[in-house]
């Protein structure tokens, strides 16, 4: 039977809901603390020729892209007529995967009446997997940890108990490991379920009408969106701080009809450190970037993923190679929306925000060494902070709010609950909004000491404390972050940092840019920016001549 | 003392409309009254309506025994921004809790998003010095000397209330009460909410906000309050008032002035209380209710007869009902989901050519295009009317006049022309979106709880759930559903069933294994002895009943799990058994435990309430009936979408016993049954409408 137009609306609709099932189950039996306060996860299903059809719209755009094209490369490693019911393939490798050892992506085929008609995805990010750890500090893949070529995670039902082994004697939190690998299979399971169960409800046998007609409209949206945009090739250069010296970020835009194409070429090699972007990853967020601004109401799918292609030279730090390092590509992966926009800006004026702080300030801190000799407190934390966003073209930005990653703000109480730590202050910070006729979101001010006498370290690898959150169309550029230990000197953004007892380790997230002429800022609005003390009387004086009228 | 046998009375104030119910002292519901709600003052409205079932009855007021109240005021007050200007006082170094929160967008693609108002804004956020550590230890004393600016920044900003926050004052509340009772003592009219008494619960965002929350409303529920309560007395009525609240308990008017945001949100709570006792008198163990009127749909999971309750609630969500759009609060509430899904939600054709149902709604005005009183957009109700399920010439009792060609229309300018759909598929598709999008938010809210919605029974009232009930069921995977009989009454007729109880929430991290008995025990013994106080004030002779619980997780994960705790003081040999209550509990919903990992705790709640009155046994039903249709009328079947003729049966003509198969609709007053052709109804002793799916029916 072939499908009536609202019957084919209401399939659509449960395979958006069973995505999202997917992805709630995943979320809630996590142990990663990244996956439960970022949902950091990732949950597909796909047709039998491997074309996505339905992806849960989770927390971080880190999986956007990077699993459809995932699943492609293991369908070409793996024939489907040698699968059996029951069946589970996993890999971590950072190319095929997501970017980095940490996340663990699993495949599972669906049988309905005794044959594959397609499958359910999924991708979490594990807690360790050994080597030297969520950190810059790597200098090739092989430090970083274990890579788990693809390969069968579950056989016929029947859990490959060597490799889940392997996996935990290779991790500092093996049972936390072992938990997030049983998530990720109940999640495939969970979709594999729905999936056959919806085919019986309906009555269907295969999937290719449904996947046909899911993937046609969304290309034609897809496409009606871009047409709005006026072709042409857009360039932009984006300075960032990098680890080892400044790194230049290249994007060549061009819009045509029958799709956009966004190429790296002239970006700067990669570093000797672990903040390398696959390009997979560079991929999932500069399509976010677009996305956000051209059919953003478009479900991910393999129709309305396909009219964005994303290219680079090989060896440019956002297409690392391997044996390249890779596991804080997400400190210049969350750049490269900037990137995108600075191109976007020059077609759509009035759509594209300007520069925010882009990057988390994810601040892993750990006991020091001598702490766990000395039988002192073990702890393992990893704070998340944002900065301010971009002013919006007619909008303020957001203050201390996350874009592009999804993420969730530590609590205080909570973080000193579970770390011996001691917040001493965590407050916005005036005056580094970028002015503007929008202005930038202000960035936080926080400072932190041990709680129980003992010194602990601080793993950075942050961005913006060189190169600020730049202003559009006029606007100003918002303060750079800033991060230092009591009177200390100014430290840079990626590095080991040594917090002694009693020390203050202080660390201000960067403002987002401003938009629009400051002179062009509504009067009322500066006058509250100055009763809410989020803009000092005398920067307003001197960005808004508030006061000289 | 009134008698045993004396009546209930229970009075539901809504936006449009406010409700009485009243029981007899069998509990057998005997007169019910609706009358349009008083906004400029409530208690008129209620005074109308109580006079109404009074005189119904026959009877003075001095005969009800027994007075409960719910109200929208409270949440109505927080939606409509009409609360007072509150200015929030936390921790020196923390003035910025409010705004940034956690760091969080709601909506990942949407880039013009406003973060939610939370009420107090920078310029009235002030601070003290002072300082408790996690255990509740004083690291920095109170700077009493700093009150003289304090009072100066309230008089300033002309605060009328006061919200106090600071940090880990849920373990040691000392510096916020020394606070409090300075600002007394210099400006007594000022109304203070403290965190610690409000809701004593780690994480300082959620704390401030529910304080804020209380002390926004507060002023304005404190004078509504002594009002209303001084109304009724100068009536005569003798006996005390108690107060719904979002808990689905009660509660005294002295608690609810002191706590007004426990009152968020009482009344759908009257739905699902009312659900769970047709639940229990039918002996359903596992349930689904499920609630539509005009422009939301509200569903809840109801286990072993309790509606699931949590302790989180958003109030005011931006309009597309997204979480995280709205202001969180935490206090103890039924949990229900609502998606804006109801007889008034309004279909379009999306920018890819989708049907989309939701959430916009016309309301009551202008109401769907058939009521032809200037709609145009086509709505739920609307493709009812052309798959033709709403008699024209019987709905609403035939005081509402229904124009099935204004419905066609809306249909074919919302859907058809877009989609070249004549009216009867338009209708069909705009049933199959909303119908599917229910179902999807039932099963989605399922499995944020660990649980399944395959296998329950739904239990459909509201003006739009029995229209919609078999519909949404056999998307569900639900093949039994009941009807309770008066559905459109609802709310009230639960509040006649709700205990006088009071739940506390505290926080205190703990590890299971290094557990420190005595001192939990100890705030276990304080925390009971709090809560009992508060119900004895409402009920000083009932038999009361204590429920304790511990919030486990393993570890460093996110999701807390409830675990009932043993009613004793817990000895060392209770850890054994809580490790393992807690691992089965984690089994039913994740199919495996992490041997080896750690178990923590971070939350203790304490619910002590009365015992509810035994429901009455099953009812004989007599012998079954097979029933004549008065008549019958074409409709479009929901299963083939061919046209088929089904039965119109008048709800007053059944009895227990009676069956009949689909297809029929079942007319009342206030809505239509639909009983499709896959299912079959029987009423039982309860005078319920049993719908069950008949296999293979299709």
């Amino acid at each position: 039977m072939t499908p009536d137009i609202t019957m084919l609306h209401v399939m659509w609709n449960r395979l958006l809901s069973v995505v999202e099932e997917q992805g709630q189950a995943l979320i809630r039996a996590a142990f990663s603390p990244i996956v439960r306060e970022c949902g950091d996860i990732s949950a597909g299903i796909f047709d039998l020729r491997g074309r996505m059809l339905a992806q849960a719209v989770t927390g971080t755009p880190g999986h956007i892209n990077t699993m459809a094209e995932a699943v492609k490369t293991l369908l070409t490693l793996f024939p489907v007529e040698a699968m059996e019911p029951g069946d589970i393939y996993v890999t971590n490798d950072p190319w095929i995967a997501s970017g980095h050892l940490n996340d663990f992506l699993l495949l599972m085929p669906v049988f309905h009446e005794d044959h594959v008609i397609g499958f359910t995805s999924c991708t979490s990010h594990l807690v360790d997997l050994g080597g030297k750890g969520m950190g810059p500090e790597g200098t090739d893949i092989f430090d970083e940890g274990l890579r788990v070529p693809p390969c069968k995670l579950v056989n016929a039902g029947e859990i490959n108990a060597l490799l889940v082994d392997i996996v935990k004697a290779n991790s500092r939190e093996p049972i936390a490991n072992e938990g997030d690998i049983y998530a990720l299979i109940a999640c495939c399971e969970t979709g594999s379920a729905r999936l056959s169960g919806m085919m019986a409800e309906f009555g269907l046998d295969h999937l290719d009408p449904l996947a046909d007609h899911i993937i046609e409209t969304s290309r034609r949206g897809t496409l009606a969106a871009i047409a709005e945009v006026p072709q042409g090739v857009y360039r932009n250069r984006l300075m960032v701080d990098g680890y080892e010296n400044d790194i230049e970020l290249f994007a060549t835009l061009k819009v045509e009809a029958e799709g956009i194409t966004l190429d790296f070429e002239g970006t700067s090699g990669c570093s000797r450190y672990g903040i390398n972007v696959p390009l997979n990853y560079a991929t999932a967020y500069s399509v976010f970037a677009m996305r956000c601004i051209i059919g953003p109401e478009i479900p991910n799918n393999a129709g309305s993923l396909d009219p964005f292609r994303v290219v680079g030279p090989e060896g440019c730090i956002l297409n690392a190679v391997a044996p390249a390092p890779v596991a804080m590509r997400h400190t210049l992966g969350q750049m490269t929306p900037d990137l995108v926009f600075g191109c976007l800006h020059q077609a759509l004026p009035d759509r594209v925000p300007a520069e925010g702080a882009s990057a988390m300030y994810d601040l892993p801190l750990r006991n020091a060494p001598e702490v766990a000799r000395e039988g002192g407190d073990v702890f393992a934390i990893e704070f998340v902070h944002n900065g301010g966003t971009g002013a919006r073209p007619a909008k303020d930005g957001l203050s201390a709010t996350a874009y592009p990653s999804g993420v969730l703000g530590s609590q205080v109480e909570i973080s000193e609950s579970v770390a011996p730590v001691l917040i001493k202050r965590r407050e916005l910070r005036p005056d580094s909004g970028g002015a503007g006729r929008m202005r930038g979101g202000l960035g936080q001010h926080i400072e932190v000491e041990s709680a129980n006498g003992n010194p602990f370290l601080l793993f950075l690898s942050v961005e913006r404390v060189k190169y600020p959150a730049m202003g559009r169309a006029g606007g100003q550029a918002g303060m750079p972050g800033r991060i230092r230990v009591g009177d200390g000197e100014d430290l840079p953004s990626k590095g080991e940092v040594r917090v002694e007892a009693g020390e203050t380790l202080i660390f201000e997230t960067p403002g987002g840019g401003g938009f629009g002429p400051p002179s062009e800022r509504a009067r009322d609005a500066v006058a509250r920016d100055v009763e809410d003390r989020v803009v000092s009387a005398h920067v307003a004086r001197a960005s808004y001549g508030w006061g000289s009228e | 003392m009134p008698s045993q046998n004396s009546y209930r009375l229970a009075v539901d104030i809504g936006g449009t409309f406010t409700d009485i119910a009243v029981a007899n002292g069998d509990g057998v519901v005997c007169a019910t009254a609706k009358t349009p709600t008083t906004p400029s003052d409530p208690t008129e409205g209620a005074l109308v309506g109580t006079r109404i079932v009074l005189e119904q009855l026959g009877i003075g007021i001095e005969a009800i025994g027994a007075f409960v109240h719910g109200t929208t005021l409270a949440t109505n007050a927080l939606i409509e921004r009409r609360g007072a200007v509150v200015a929030g006082v936390t921790t020196k170094g923390f003035r910025d809790i409010l705004e940034i929160a956690y760091e969080r967008r709601y909506s990942q693609y949407d880039i013009d998003i406003d973060k939610p108002d939370l009420i107090v804004p920078r310029s009235r956020c002030f601070t003290v010095p002072e300082r408790m550590n996690v255990q509740g230890e004083i690291l920095t004393p109170l700077d009493e000397t700093a009150i003289d600016r304090l009072i100066a920044e309230l008089d300033a900003c002309d605060a009328e209330a006061v919200a106090v926050c600071l940090l880990h004052s849920y373990a040691n509340p000392a510096h916020e009460r020394r606070l409090r009772d300075l600002i007394a003592a210099r400006r007594p009219g000022l109304f203070v909410s403290l965190s610690s008494d409000v809701s004593p619960e780690a994480r300082e965002f959620e704390r401030l906000c529910t304080t804020v929350a209380n002390a926004y409303i507060q002023p304005l529920m404190a004078t509504y309050l002594a009002r209303f309560a001084e109304t009724f007395a100068a009536q005569g009525l003798q006996c005390p008032i108690l107060m719904m609240t979002s808990g689905g308990g009660m509660t005294t008017v002295e608690t609810a002035q002191r706590l007004p945001v426990r009152l968020v949100e009482s009344g759908p709570c009257g739905g699902a209380i009312l659900a769970a006792r047709v639940a229990e008198r039918s002996g359903l163990d596992r349930v689904l209710s499920f609630d539509i009127g005009g422009t939301t749909a509200k569903l809840c999971l109801i286990d072993d007869y309790a509606p699931q309750t949590s302790r989180n609630f958003e109030i005011a969500r931006a309009a597309r009902f997204i979480k995280g759009s709205g202001m969180p609060v935490r206090i103890p509430v039924v949990e229900m989901i609502e998606i804006g899904a109801g007889g008034g939600s309004i279909a379009a054709v999306d920018s890819l050519g989708r049907i989309a149902v939701g959430p916009r709604s016309a309301g009551s005005e202008p109401g769907p295009a058939a009521f032809a009183r200037g709609g145009v957009d086509a709505t739920v109700t609307d493709a009812d009317v052309v798959l033709g399920y709403i008699d024209p010439e019987r709905f609403a009792e035939g005081r509402l006049r229904i124009d099935t060609q204004a419905a066609e229309a809306a249909l074919t300018r919302s859907v058809g022309t877009a989609l070249q759909l004549p009216p009867a598929q338009a209708a069909r598709g705009i049933s199959q979106i909303v119908d599917e999008n229910m179902a999807s938010a039932g099963r989605m809210h399922a499995v944020e709880s660990g649980k399944e919605l395959g296998g329950r029974t739904m239990i459909a009232f509201g003006g739009n759930g029995p229209l919609h009930a078999t519909r949404v069921a056999r998307r569900a995977g639900i093949g039994h559903v009941v009807i309770p009989p008066d559905p459109g009454v609802g709310s009230a007729v639960g509040f006649l069933d709700a205990p006088v109880s009071f739940e506390l929430v505290r926080s205190r991290y703990a590890r299971l294994d290094t557990l420190d008995l005595d001192a939990i025990n100890a705030l276990l013994d304080t925390m009971v002895s709090d809560a009992a106080a508060v119900v004895r004030s409402g009920a000083p002779e009932d038999a009361l009943s204590i429920h304790r619980a511990a919030f486990m997780r393993y570890h460093g994960q996110g999701h807390e799990i409830e675990i009932t705790l043993p009613d004793h003081a817990l000895a060392e040999s209770d850890k054994a058994v809580l490790r393992e209550a807690f691992e089965t509990a984690y089994s039913a919903q994740f199919s495996r435990p992490v041997p080896g990992m750690s178990i923590e705790i971070l939350n203790w709640s304490v619910l002590v309430s009365t015992s509810a009155t035994p429901v009455s046994g099953e009812a004989t039903v007599p012998r079954g009936r097979s029933v004549k249709p008065a008549e019958k009328r074409p409709i479009q079947c929901d299963v083939t979408g061919d046209m088929v003729e089904a039965d119109i049966v008048f709800r007053s003509d059944l009895r227990p016993g009676d069956t009949l198969d689909g297809p029929a609709l079942i007319v009342e007053p206030q809505t239509t049954t639909l009983v499709s052709v896959d299912f079959a109804l029987s009423v039982d002793g309860h005078r319920n409408l049993v719908l069950t799916r008949r296999e293979g029916q299709i």
